[in-house]
């Protein structure tokens, strides 16, 4: 049986129960379902998939343009959909932008590319110091922006999910697209690391 | 796959430190796709349950959206079958 490190976990243990044990009487949660979703977003979503859109825009130009245009359906072209990935927009990196995503009241996050985000996105110094002081806290965050580039921060707080496109690093030219998409981390793709 | 775009547990990272984290994130999932709601109805009582409380923990927080929402749906009583 689980153990019970403080009473504090135990609590909030029994309302989950509570809850799941409320819902299910009358139908509206399964727990099948409920094991299926936490297995889905454990390990079938994640920023494996947004690497891949990454990849692709950069070995196919028309894509990268479509990608740009209108993110949704070309994201769904790779097979990438779904609950908070219905307005995506994705926001490219170039030579005089950096751009970095934040949800400054909850935690909203692209799913379907990302899966869920990590605790220090969630955090409320990230949420709070990202939009206001960002060149200082990427750089405490190991992301140093030279000081003639333009910082945009996105905040999702709104309907719109944020993909950072990064740039892709020099001296790729040979790589295939799958080799492309293992060089691309998460980090890049939320805006707190450079490729 | 290997690399940085690993999946989650590939990565060495869990998505979720212990199994009732999972479970009301995927029952406030469910639940908002059953009742036919935009999510963000459930959204809204998680940055309120957030604001309320900045320090408590994310997935204590995100039960506490759970509750409200239950609450405001009139469910949290036995329904008629």
């Amino acid at each position: 049986m689980s153990e019970h490190h403080t009473r504090a976990v135990s609590d909030i243990e029994r309302r989950v129960e509570a809850l799941e044990e409320l819902l299910a009487e009358q139908g509206l949660v399964d727990a099948e379902v409920i094991d299926a979703a936490v297995e889905l977003f454990s390990n079938d979503l994640g920023p494996m998939n947004g690497a891949k859109v990454v990849a692709r825009a950069w070995v196919d130009e028309e894509y990268r343009q479509r990608l740009l245009d209108d993110a949704t359906p070309a994201i769904g072209e790779l097979g990438f959909g779904g609950p908070e990935g219905d307005h995506m927009v994705v926001v490219e990196n170039t030579p005089q932008v950096h751009n970095v995503v934040v949800c400054t009241l909850c935690s909203c996050y692209p799913w379907p590319v990302l899966g869920l985000p990590p605790v220090w996105y969630k955090s409320p110094p990230y949420r709070a110091r990202m939009v206001r002081e960002p060149r200082r806290l990427l750089a405490e965050m190991g992301c140093a922006v030279p000081d003639d580039m333009e910082i945009r921060v996105w905040d999702s707080s709104a309907e719109m999910r944020y993909l950072v496109l990064p740039e892709r690093p020099d001296g790729t030219d040979g790589a295939s697209e799958e080799e492309l998409a293992e060089m691309v981390t998460r980090d890049s793709m939320i805006g707190v690391a450079r490729l | 796959m290997a690399g940085p775009a690993a999946p989650p547990r590939q990565n060495g990272e869990l998505v979720f430190d212990a199994p009732w984290q999972g479970r009301v994130f995927a029952m406030a999932v469910g639940l908002v796709d059953r009742l036919g709601l935009e999510w963000d109805e459930f959204r809204k009582r998680l940055m309120a349950a957030i604001e309320e409380d900045p320090e408590r923990p994310y997935y204590e927080s995100w039960t506490v959206a759970l509750e409200a929402l239950v609450a405001d749906q009139g469910l949290t009583g036995p329904q008629p079958g």
